[in-house]
C-alpha cells in the first residue's frame, strides 16, 4: 500500500490501572470470513500470485477444490421456474391478451404478484428459448408464432411496473375467496381468513400491513388488524378492464365516449371493490370469537365495574342510614335525658319554691312567735315594719340562706333568741353588701 | 491442448469480442489505446456478411443486414459453447438464422461464388474467421502480426463458452493469453490511469450494451478486485432503445401514409438502422433526425426528435437500467451508500439520461463515471478493449504455463473478512468512534497502516482494535412546524396533501458500528501532540499481528491474535 492514511481522530489517554504483559492484550479473533475468487488481473494481483505460489504447482485437483471454495456469484439459471404448459395455452391467440394468464403464459403461475423482476425476467428467456419461432423452424416445424406473441405480451405487460400493477389488480387468480360458512364449520378460522387477508394486502399502498393472527393475538392486535382493514389504502384500479379507445381513424366524439364510459366503469368498479371489502370485513369480524371475547371480557370488565359501584353504593347508604339512626337515636337519648334533666330541675325548683315558701313561712311564723318583738300586744304598725323587714331579709337572700335561716329559727320559741338569729342574718347581709347599716332595724335593734 | 506462444515471440493486443460490437486495443508506453479498423472504426460491428463469395465485417456487413440479411451474421457471441436448445434467437431474427446441428448452433451462409447451396458453419467458424478479420486489422495498424491477445468475457461466460472461444481464437493463429471478466477489464481501464490512486473502493461497474446489460459490484481493496455480486438482463438494453424510436417513427409513419414499416422486413431493417443511428446521435446533441429514403412502399420518410421527447419516450428503459443496478447492489448485501464509484461501460452507456439517473439514485459522494457526468470519464465503449490491452502487456512476457498458474483457482481463491477491522477513537465527551483500518471484503493476506492523534496532552494512550460494520441510519425529517391556518375551512384536504408532496426527504447516512473488540495495548509516553502508527496484519489464514507505535518515536509494541 502507499503511504499510510493519516486519519484527524484521536486515541483515549489509557485508564489508570490497565496493564498487560507486554502492553499487549489479545482479547478476540476475526468473526467472519468468505471465500471469495480474486480476479487475475492488475498488477496488484500478479504480486500477490507471485507470493501465494511461492514456487508450488497446482493440479486440476487443487483447481475443482478451489473452485468449490470460492463462493459463486453467478446463480445456476432459471433453476426453479418451471410448470407444465397447458396445451389450450400454447393455441391462445395474442390478440386476446386481455384475458391471458400472463403469469401461467410465462410459467410463473403460482408465483403471480409475488414474482419479482429478476424472476420475470429469467422465466421470459426460458420462454423464448423453448418457443422462439426461429427455433420451432430450426427444428422443422411450423413457424408459428402466436404463443412467441403471447409470450411477448406477457413480459412487456409484468416488466412494466405500472401495467403490471393494472393486471394484477384484476388477476382473479391471486384472489383468495372468502371461506364459506361449511369450511368454516370445520374450523380452521383463522387459516382461511388470514390466507385471505394475506392475498387482499397485495394492494395495499402501505407496508407492512398487520396480519390475521389467531386466537393467540392479543387485544390490541385484533384491534389494529380491523383498524388497519377498515381505513384500507388499496391502489388497486381497474384501467385494465377498459374498453378499447377507438383508433384515431374515428370520430373524436366517438372516442371521448368511450373514455368517459371507462372513466365511469372504473369508478364503479372501485366503489364496488371497497364494498366488497368492507362487506368481506363486517362478515370477518361477525365470526371472529376474539372479538365476542374480547366484547365479553370488556363486559365483564365492566359489569365488575358496575357491581363494584352498585355494592359500594349500598354499602356507603347503609351506613349512611346507621349513622343517620344511630344519630336520631343519640338525639333521643339526649333528648329524653333533657327532658329528664329539665324535669328534675323543675321538681328541684318546685321542691325548692315550696321549701322556701315553708321557709318563709318558718321565718314569719318565727317573727310572730316572738311577738313581733314588742313587750306588749305589738300594734299593727309594728308588725308592718317586723314583716316588712323580714320581706327585706328574705328577699337579699338566696333559698339556701332562707333554709339555713329557717333551720336556725326551727323550734325557737324565746323572742331574744329568734331575734338573736335574725340579727345574726341581718349583720351577715350587712357584711356581704346587700344590706345597708340601718336597714330592717326591727330585726337588728 | 491450447495453442501457446514463447514470450520472446509474441504480439499481444486486447480484444473486446461483443455480442454487438467487437474492439481490438494495444498499449504504448504504458497507455493503453484503442485501434480503428481500415474503415476507421474503433467500435466494429461483430458482423460478418458474404456477397457473391467476398466476405466482409464491421459496419460494411452490418449495411447488409438491409440488403443481404440471410447472408449475413450477427449477434452471435453468445452462441459459442453452447447448446442449441440453450441459445435466444431473438436478435438473429433480421440476418441469418441459427440452426441445430446435431444439438450445436450453426448458419446457413452462402459463402462461396456461384455455390447454390449455402455452407453450414458453425457458430465456432463464424467466430474465428471473425476474429481472423480483427486480428488482421490489428496487425495491419501496428505493422506487425498479431500472435496473442487478452478477450474480455461476460462473468457469466460458462466453462465451456470459454473453451470454445479459445478454440475460436487458436483456430484464427491466435493464441489466448487470458480471458478476463469484462467488468473487471473496465476498472483496470480507469486503474490504469496516471491521476488514479489504489484505494479502498467499492465499485458497480454498470455495462449497458447492445443486446444485454451486465451490472457487477467489485471490491477494490489495494488494486485488487473481487466481484460481490452480479446481475444479467435481457430485456432491457441498446436494442430495445432503438426499438422505442423505431415504434416511435413507425406511428409516425403510418398515421401519414397508412402502412406499417414495421410489417417488412427490409422496411424494418432500415427503420432500425436508422433508428440506431437516431439515438447515437441524441446522445450527443439534443435534437436529431430521422431520415430514410423509401421505407415503405417506396416512400421516404425523414423526421425529427428531440432529446426530451426520446427520454420520456424511452422512460422505462431507462427505468429498468436503474432497477437492474439497484437490484444488484442490494443482492451484494449493500446500500447505493456503500457505493465509491459507478463505471458506466457499453455503447448505451453515451446516453446522457442513464448517467443522470444514476446521479439521482446515489448520493453525491458516489462518482458518476460516464461521459456526460464526469468530463474526465473514458469512452464507455473503449473501457474494456482498453483493459484486456493492459492485461495482454502486463502477462505478454510470461510463459503460458506461467500465466495458467498464477491464475490458477487456488491462487485466485482466497479468504476475505467480512468486518472491517479498525480502532477506537474516543471524543473529548467520552464517546467512542470506530476508525476503520481494514475495508470488509478485503482480500487476505493483506496490511494496512494508519496515522491518528493521541491524546490531547499525549502521554499513554489506549489503542483498542475491534471489528466493525455499517448500518444505514435513516432520519426522518423534522415535522415542519404546521403553519398556523387562519381557520380555514373545514375541507382543506387538498391543500394538505400537496404540503404532503413537498415535504423533505429523510436522510440517510452510513453509520460505523463497533463490533467486538480484537485485542487492547497501551503506546506509551506519546509527546504532547504526537501521532500513534497503527499496523494491522491480517495473513492468510485469518491470523493477525498488530503495531503501534508513536510516528517518529522506537520500539513500540507488538502483538498477534490466533487464527479462528
Ligand atoms: N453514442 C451512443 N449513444 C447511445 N447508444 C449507443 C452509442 N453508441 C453505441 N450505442 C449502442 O450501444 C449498443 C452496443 O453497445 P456495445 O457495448 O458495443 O455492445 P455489446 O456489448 O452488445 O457488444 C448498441 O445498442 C448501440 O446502438
Amino acid at each position: 500500500m502507499a503511504a499510510p492514511a493519516t486519519v484527524s481522530f484521536s486515541l483515549p489517554p489509557l485508564a489508570s490501572g490497565w496493564s498487560a504483559d507486554k502492553d499487549f492484550k489479545p482479547v478476540g479473533k476475526i468473526t467472519s470470513a468468505t471465500q471469495r475468487t480474486i480476479e487475475p488481473v492488475g498488477p496488484h494481483f500478479l504480486a500477490h500470485a507471485r507470493r501465494a505460489r511461492h514456487k508450488r504447482t497446482f493440479s486440476e485437483d487443487d483447481r475443482i477444490q478451489a473452485q468449490e471454495r470460492a463462493k459463486n456469484v453467478e446463480e445456476d439459471d432459471y433453476g426453479e421456474i418451471s410448470e407444465p404448459e397447458d396445451p389450450s395455452m400454447l393455441m391462445r391467440d395474442a390478440k386476446d391478451w386481455k384475458t391471458q394468464d400472463h403469469y401461467a403464459v410465462l410459467g410463473l403461475s403460482k408465483y403471480r404478484y409475488k414474482a419479482t423482476e429478476d424472476q420475470i425476467k429469467k422465466a421470459h428467456r426460458k420462454k423464448v428459448l423453448k418457443h422462439h419461432p426461429d427455433k420451432k423452424a430450426a427444428a422443422g416445424k411450423a413457424e408459428d408464432d402466436s404463443f412467441f406473441k403471447c409470450i411477448q405480451k406477457a413480459t412487456e405487460i409484468l416488466l412494466d411496473p405500472v401495467k403490471r400493477r393494472q393486471y394484477d389488480s384484476v388477476d382473479e387468480e391471486a384472489d383468495v375467496d372468502p371461506p364459506t360458512k361449511k369450511q368454516l364449520q370445520k374450523g380452521n378460522f383463522y387459516k382461511l381468513w388470514g390466507g385471505v387477508f394475506k392475498a387482499e394486502a397485495r394492494f395495499s399502498k402501505t407496508h407492512p400491513v398487520p396480519s390475521f393472527g389467531d386466537d393467540k393475538s392479543t387485544r390490541d392486535d385484533v384491534e389494529n388488524f380491523y383498524n388497519f382493514w377498515y381505513n384500507f389504502d388499496s391502489w388497486r384500479t381497474f384501467e385494465y378492464l377498459d374498453e378499447d379507445v377507438p383508433d384515431d381513424g374515428e370520430s373524436r366524439d366517438q372516442k371521448r365516449h368511450t373514455e368517459r364510459k371507462n372513466a365511469n366503469a372504473r369508478k364503479k368498479r372501485k366503489a364496488e371493490d371497497n364494498a366488497r371489502l368492507r362487506k368481506m370485513l363486517d362478515d370477518c369480524s361477525t365470526g371472529d370469537e376474539r372479538i365476542k371475547r374480547f366484547r365479553k371480557e370488556a363486559n365483564a370488565a365492566k359489569n365488575k365495574k358496575r357491581l363494584d359501584r352498585e355494592a359500594a353504593e349500598k354499602a356507603a347508604k347503609e351506613a349512611a342510614e346507621k349513622k343517620k339512626e344511630e344519630e336520631s337515636k343519640a338525639k333521643a337519648n339526649a333528648d329524653a335525658k333533657a327532658k329528664q334533666d329539665r324535669e328534675a330541675t323543675k321538681k328541684a325548683k318546685e321542691a325548692a319554691k315550696t321549701a322556701v315558701k315553708k321557709n318563709k313561712r318558718v321565718l314569719r311564723g318565727s317573727v310572730k312567735d316572738a311577738h313581733y318583738f314588742s313587750p306588749a300586744d305589738p300594734s299593727p304598725a309594728d308588725i308592718d315594719s317586723v314583716l316588712g323587714d323580714v320581706d327585706l331579709v328574705i328577699s337579699k337572700c338566696e333559698p339556701e340562706n332562707i333554709a339555713d335561716l329557717a333551720s336556725r329559727l326551727q323550734g325557737l320559741k324565746v323572742a331574744d333568741e329568734i331575734k338573736g338569729v335574725w340579727r345574726s342574718e341581718v349583720q351577715r347581709l350587712v357584711g356581704d353588701g346587700k344590706l345597708k347599716d340601718g336597714d330592717a332595724m326591727s330585726l337588728s335593734a | 491442448m491450447a495453442k501457446t506462444v514463447e514470450p520472446g515471440d509474441r504480439f499481444a493486443i486486447g480484444i473486446t469480442f461483443g455480442n454487438s460490437n467487437s474492439s481490438i486495443a494495444h498499449t504504448i508506453d504504458d497507455k493503453a489505446e484503442v485501434i480503428a479498423n481500415e474503415d476507421g472504426d474503433r467500435q466494429i460491428p461483430t458482423i460478418l456478411s458474404y456477397v457473391d463469395g467476398d466476405e466482409y465485417s464491421g459496419n460494411q456487413a452490418k449495411a447488409f443486414l438491409v440488403r443481404n440479411p440471410t447472408n449475413t451474421v450477427a449477434y452471435f457471441r453468445d452462441y459459442l459453447g453452447q447448446d442449441f436448445k440453450s441459445i435466444d434467437p431473438t436478435h438473429c431474427h433480421a440476418s441469418a438464422h441459427p440452426h441445430n446441428t446435431n444439438g450445436t448452433v450453426s448458419f446457413k451462409l452462402k459463402d462461396q461464388p456461384d455455390a447454390d447451396e449455402p455452407s453450414t458453419l458453425s457458430v465456432s467458424e463464424v467466430s474465428t474467421r471473425y476474429l481472423r478479420k480483427l486480428v488482421n486489422s490489428a496487425s495491419d495498424y501496428l505493422g506487425e502480426k498479431v500472435t496473442s491477445a487478452v478477450i474480455t468475457v461476460p462473468t457469466n461466460f460458462s466453462e465451456k463458452q470459454r473453451e470454445a472461444l479459445i478454440k475460436a481464437a487458436n483456430d484464427a493463429d491466435l493464441e489466448v493469453l487470458q480471458l478476463v471478466a469484462d467488468p473487471i477489464a473496465s476498472v483496470l481501464a480507469y486503474d490504469a490511469r496516471q491521476e488514479s490512486k489504489v484505494e479502498d473502493k467499492m465499485v458497480v461497474v454498470a455495462d449497458f450494451g447492445g443486446t444485454r446489460s451486465d451490472v457487477s459490484v467489485v471490491a477494490s481493496r489495494g488494486g485488487m478486485h473481487t466481484i460481490l455480486a452480479t446481475a444479467h438482463d435481457y430485456e432491457f438494453a441498446g436494442t430495445h432503445l432503438d426499438q422505442v424510436l423505431m415504434d416511435h417513427f413507425a406511428k409516425e409513419f403510418i398515421k401519414k401514409y397508412k402502412t406499417d414499416p414495421r410489417e417488412n422486413a427490409k422496411s424494418l431493417a432500415k427503420l432500425k438502422a436508422e433508428a440506431e443511428a437516431t439515438k447515437r446521435a441524441l446522445s450527443l446533441g439534443s435534437n436529431a433526425s430521422f431520415s430514410v429514403e423509401s421505407l415503405a412502399d417506396g416512400c421516404d420518410f425523414a423526421s425529427s426528435i428531440n432529446r426530451l421527447r426520446y427520454e420520456m419516450i424511452g422512460r422505462k428503459v431507462f427505468e429498468g437500467f436503474s432497477r437492474l443496478v439497484d437490484g444488484v447492489i442490494k443482492k451484494a448485501g449493500l446500500d447505493v451508500l456503500d457505493i465509491d464509484e459507478v463505471i458506466l461501460s457499453g455503447g448505451t452507456s453515451h446516453t446522457p439520461k442513464i448517467a443522470s439517473n444514476f446521479r439521482n439514485i446515489f448520493p453525491e459522494t458516489t462518482t458518476i463515471l460516464a461521459p456526460s457526468t464526469t468530463p474526465t470519464a473514458i469512452n464507455p465503449s473503449e473501457l474494456q478493449a482498453r483493459g484486456a490491452a493492459l492485461q495482454a502487456s502486463l502477462v505478454q512476457e510470461y510463459d503460458a504455463e506461467d500465466i495458467e498458474q498464477s491464475t490458477h483457482p487456488a491462487v485466485t481463491t482466497v479468504q476475505h473478512i467480512s468486518n472491517a477491522i479498525g480502532v477506537i477513537s474516543t471524543s473529548e465527551d467520552g464517546e467512542d468512534t470506530f476508525v476503520p483500518i481494514i475495508a470488509p471484503e478485503t482480500a487476505v493476506p493483506t496490511r494496512r497502516t494508519i496515522h491518528i492523534n493521541a491524546a490531547k496532552d499525549g502521554g499513554d494512550v489506549l489503542v483498542r482494535i475491534a471489528e466493525g460494520g455499517t448500518h444505514i441510519k435513516v432520519t426522518q425529517p423534522e415535522p415542519k412546524p404546521k403553519e398556523e391556518k387562519e381557520t380555514d375551512s373545514d375541507d382543506s384536504d387538498d391543500s394538505d396533501f400537496d404540503s404532503d408532496e413537498d415535504d423533505e426527504e429523510e436522510t440517510r447516512e452510513k453509520v460505523w458500528k463497533i463490533g467486538s473488540t480484537l485485542a487492547e495495548a497501551a503506546v506509551r509516553g506519546v509527546k504532547k501532540g504526537g501521532k500513534v502508527e497503527i499496523t494491522i496484519n491480517v495473513m492468510a489464514d485469518l491470523g493477525v499481528t498488530i503495531q503501534m507505535r508513536e510516528v517518529g518515536g522506537k520500539g513500540g509494541v507488538r502483538g498477534t491474535l490466533a487464527k479462528p
